[in-house]
């Protein structure tokens, strides 16, 4: 019997769980998190009170349905909750679980690892009120919590609208929604936006519904700044017709769309290509998220696609696994999964171009501005040590130099601003800058973890 | 602030030395977001600092618990007697 | 375009730049050939140690030697690379590891470093945060630590600052013999005619050797590091197990940097240096045991590097045996950091009065005409496949 592990309990991990568990397999399911459904269809408590109806909208009846395959599963594959995978070596995962330090050999691996927020520094960033677009949605969802009282929604990003509606109806009062898309991008990106006009006229009628709520919006703004002495105060943007305007507020919900967990990807020996409608180093994959040898890909941890093209990708990718152990799979679904999957990556592609990654914003940083949240790494910094003599142009080497990227979070939250940083201060082109290496831990692991184990 | 009740076991925790008051579910985060404005000091001049991904990657919510254990406040579940200080005095925690 | 100079330095590292910087001191011409970038291989990812406690005892002179240099870092580049004196703590825990510690600090002595015996009792009360396991202890206050991150760009750019040439990105094709002289062959279409070449390319260094019919045994590996997230700030000096199970110091900012052995497997031709998840593991349980006081502290970050080693763990230092003009200075198997200056001013010494004063025959590459004396340390410090494997390009 073949050892097949899973990465990742959202909806691609579920999925590709599913499949194999079809074809008679029990894969290994091994799950970050205490909760199955990932950071967007997150299982909550159910001591909370949470209308999960409400919340979750026109995707309520989907979440329901994948927490329903989740529970038909549990007892036909080996589910490890509340495990972390923090390295991959040699076809063993490595790995932490209740502070204890553990093994799982493997001889295919799917990764189904999701994404996380992608941010730009901004002054202010830093302080006590400002979290991720993301965050907010899980907080609420997993907690029953708010991020604050009064909120600024900022950024660009198709989850910015949804967001800010999920809070007006949890009963949250929104300060503003500040969307930094410039009209001129979205108009341009409308036809691959028509891939999935069910999505897109989704994301106009949470429009609508902000508007009627009497929630100010503020379109094709520039963010200046967060402002406060030991948390927010308020929000500085200029609009779209070049007012000035001072929001006050508690708490923002910043983003600009989500960028994939790779690191787990890299370290199992993913090979990577710079996207340029994403302006980000994504995994190679094939159709099916072949990524290597008994190497599978899939969900947002290999292309951003959303909850819908995870599915199906996880699905995928365990077709894939038992294809090429020999298994014939039934190729008309297959066609059907490939065809889905590539229409919601093509409709992702163009929120990409729509809802675009602010280059400008971070050529216009102030030296000031904090980019490395972990080391405290100032633009500045990062512009004055390429600039002097035998100064770094290699994003790696300007973290060798400088610390940004060097801390606990390895580089996931500055990594993208600071391609952008010494890409626009050595005036080449993104793509020549490199990424971030990855090591293991892919995040922080205790000394004592080690004590358990056998050396 | 709290969009939706919880039901569950009252728990009782202290932080900085002052007594607060969870419900069993709630992570250590959300204690902290509902009972002060800061999660944690900046080990580099100390500024404030309460979390930021709220999903365990971003790794700017580490506290430190009074048995001298380091934890990330977002994935961490509050327990009840948890000691919990939100600046990096270590010396605090055996106090 | 054919340019005259009189030193072509082949090699970024710590060795090579320092060669630039102390040649322009002494008035020559100097074009400095890196392949990549300055101080990015071994020289900008070694642990930082410019430790004094246990060398080869043939190395001494040389070492003492070059932490005068260390010493004198900031009057000599006008940059301090974070180094302090933060003294060295060599830990035993048991009677045969005490042995050990007394047979070192007897030759340290004898080359006039300042060995202190530490009991049991006075390890604890000087430094509180040792554990259990710890029995006895020698500490040399003349030890020191510096940032190698740093260090190697740093002397480059003082050395480009008196007017070496520091040519980066470029890689050697061709070292030819040219009457009295050399020209040596760039990929990016250079010819440069000089008087005398130095071979410092690290773990690439046999190329330039081969092509003058010497070679060395050289094989790559790395050594595995690992640093904690930034805690307070408490253990001041750097310390290190006498069985070789790992070394470890904090800096002032508070991460604890440590590594530990056997080292890994490295590859110059991919140039990849991946660590094993058990080798963090294993460093791990060693710090515990010397420091238990860290048991929850947090591991961030871990890298490794490709140095070039030798079977009897000593470098190759001195004049070519084959070419006159020619001088090498590689495969200093994981102990370059420290003697690196030294090395260095050995090799202007050589090259400006044709002698030096500081002994070196050890370190001829003519010793590999023999059988070589295989180090005890090459079973203990390395994974086997390491030891016998990938070959240094």
């Amino acid at each position: 019997m073949r050892n097949v592990v899973i990465v990742g309990g959202g909806p691609a991990g579920i999925r590709a769980a599913s499949v194999l568990v079809e074809a008679g397999l029990k894969p290994i399911l091994v799950n970050e998190t205490r909760q199955v459904g990932g950071q967007g269809y997150r299982a909550p408590a159910k001591s909370l009170a949470l209308d999960i109806k409400s919340l979750m909208g026109s995707e309520a009846g989907k979440y329901q349905r994948l927490h329903s395959l989740f529970a038909a599963l549990q007892d036909r594959i080996d589910y490890r909750p509340g495990t972390l995978v923090w390295g991959i070596h040699e076809k063993v995962l490595h790995t932490l679980s209740d502070g204890i330090a553990g093994t799982i050999p493997y001889d295919a691996l799917i990764l189904a690892t999701g994404a996380t927020d992608r941010t730009m520094p901004l002054p202010g960033w830093t302080l006590p009120g400002v979290f991720t677009l993301g965050g907010a949605q899980v907080i609420l969802k997993d907690q029953g919590c708010l991020i604050g009282n009064r909120i600024v929604f900022l950024g660009s990003s198709p989850l910015l609208f949804l967001a800010a509606l999920q809070y007006h109806k949890s009963g949250a009062s929104i300060a503003a929604v500040v969307d930094t898309t410039p009209l001129s991008a979205k108009r341009a990106a409308l036809r691959d936006l028509a891939a999935s006009p069910r999505t897109l006229a989704r994301g106009l009628m949470y429009r609508a519904a902000l508007h009627m709520a009497g929630i100010p919006i503020i379109d094709g703004a520039t963010p200046r700044g967060i402002h406060g002495e030991d948390h927010v105060e308020g929000v500085r943007v200029t609009d779209g017709r070049g007012r000035e305007r001072l929001i006050p507020c508690d708490a923002v919900a910043y983003g600009y769309g989500l960028k994939p967990e790779t690191q787990l990807a890299e370290l199992a020996g993913a090979r990577f290509r710079f996207d340029d409608i994403f302006r980000l180093w994504l995994p190679e994959v094939d159709t099916d998220g072949r990524a290597g040898a008994e190497l599978y890909l899939a969900g947002d941890g290999a292309a951003i696609g959303g909850a819908d093209a995870a599915e199906a990708s996880g699905a995928l990718a365990a077709h894939a696994l038992l294809e090429d152990m020999g298994r014939p799979q039934p190729q008309p679904e297959l066609a059907r999964l490939r065809q889905e999957v590539e229409r919601l990556r093509k409709f992702q592609r163009g929120l990409a171009k729509a809802f675009a990654w602010p280059v400008a914003q971070a050529a216009a940083l102030s030296d000031e501005t904090i980019a490395c949240r972990c080391e405290a790494v100032t633009v500045g910094e990062i512009r004055a040590a390429i600039r002097a003599p035998l100064g770094p142009r290699e994003v790696n080497r300007v973290k060798a130099i400088t610390r940004c990227g060097m801390g606990r979070c390895q580089g996931r939250f500055c990594g993208p601003a600071l391609q952008e940083i010494v890409s626009g201060t050595c005036n080449v082109p993104i793509e020549e800058v490199g990424r971030l290496r990855m090591q293991a831990p892919v995040k922080p692991i205790p000394l004592h973890a080690a004590a358990e184990m056998e050396p | 602030m709290r969009a939706v009740r919880r039901h569950g076991a009252l728990l009782r925790l202290t932080v900085d030395g002052n007594t607060v008051e969870a419900v069993e579910g709630d992570s250590l985060l959300a204690v902290l977001l509902l009972n002060g404005k800061a999660v944690r000091h900046l080990e580099f001049g100390g500024a404030p600092r309460a979390g930021f991904c709220l999903m365990g990657a971003c790794q700017d919510c580490w506290v430190l618990l009074g048995n001298g254990e380091r934890v990330r406040a977002c994935t961490t579940l509050a327990a009840n007697g948890m000691v919990i200080w939100t600046d990096r005095h270590e010396a605090k925690a055996n106090a | 375009m054919t340019t005259k100079t009189r030193v072509v330095v082949v090699g970024g590292g710590l060795i090579g730049t320092w060669t630039a910087l102390l040649l322009v001191k002494r008035g020559l011409d100097v074009i400095l050939i890196e392949k990549g970038i300055v101080g990015a291989q071994s020289s900008g990812v070694n642990f930082g140690n410019l430790r004094l406690q246990g060398r080869h005892p043939g190395q001494y002179p040389l070492s003492l030697r070059s932490q005068a240099l260390w010493e004198n870092i900031e009057e000599l580049i006008g940059d301090r690379c974070e180094f302090e004196k933060t003294g060295h703590l060599y830990v035993a825990k048991n009677d045969a590891e005490h042995e050990k510690l007394e047979q070192h600090a007897r030759v340290a002595e004898s080359h006039g470093l300042v060995i202190e015996r530490i009991g049991r009792n006075e390890l604890r009360r000087r430094w509180s945060w040792v554990g259990e396991e710890p029995q006895s202890a020698t500490y040399s206050a003349r030890d020191a630590t510096a940032n190698p991150r740093l260090v190697s760009v740093a002397v480059a750019r003082a050395a480009q600052h008196l007017g070496a040439e520091i040519a980066e990105n470029t890689r050697v094709t061709e070292v030819l013999r040219s009457g009295e002289g050399f020209t040596v062959k760039t990929a990016n279409g250079r010819t440069i005619g000089c008087d005398a070449v130095v071979n410092a390319a690290g773990a690439w260094a046999l190329e330039v050797a081969e092509a003058f019919g010497e070679t060395a045994p050289m094989f790559a590996a790395g050594p595995p590091q690992f640093v904690t997230e930034p805690l307070a700030y408490r253990i001041t000096p750097s310390v290190q197990a006498v069985d070789g199970s790992v070394i470890a110091r904090q800096i002032p900012r508070g991460n604890v940097i440590f590594a530990g052995y056997p080292r890994t497997a490295s590859d110059p031709v991919l140039n990849r240096a991946p660590v094993p998840p058990v080798k963090t593991l294993n460093g791990m349980r060693s710090l515990m045991k010397i420091a238990p006081f860290l048991k929850s502290a947090q591991v961030i970050r871990v890298w490794s590097g490709i140095e070039g080693y030798l079977p009897d763990m000593l470098p190759v230092i001195g004049k070519s045996e084959t070419t006159p003009g020619l001088f090498h200075a590689f495969g200093f198997c994981g102990h370059g950091f420290q003697v690196g200056p030294g090395v260095a001013a050995v090799l202007v010494d050589l090259i400006v009065d044709g002698k030096t004063e500081t002994p070196i025959d050890l370190f001829s590459i003519n010793r590999f005409k023999n059988e070589v004396l295989v180090s005890d340390k090459l079973a203990k410090e390395f994974d086997a496949p390491a030891a016998s494997g990938s070959r240094a390009g």
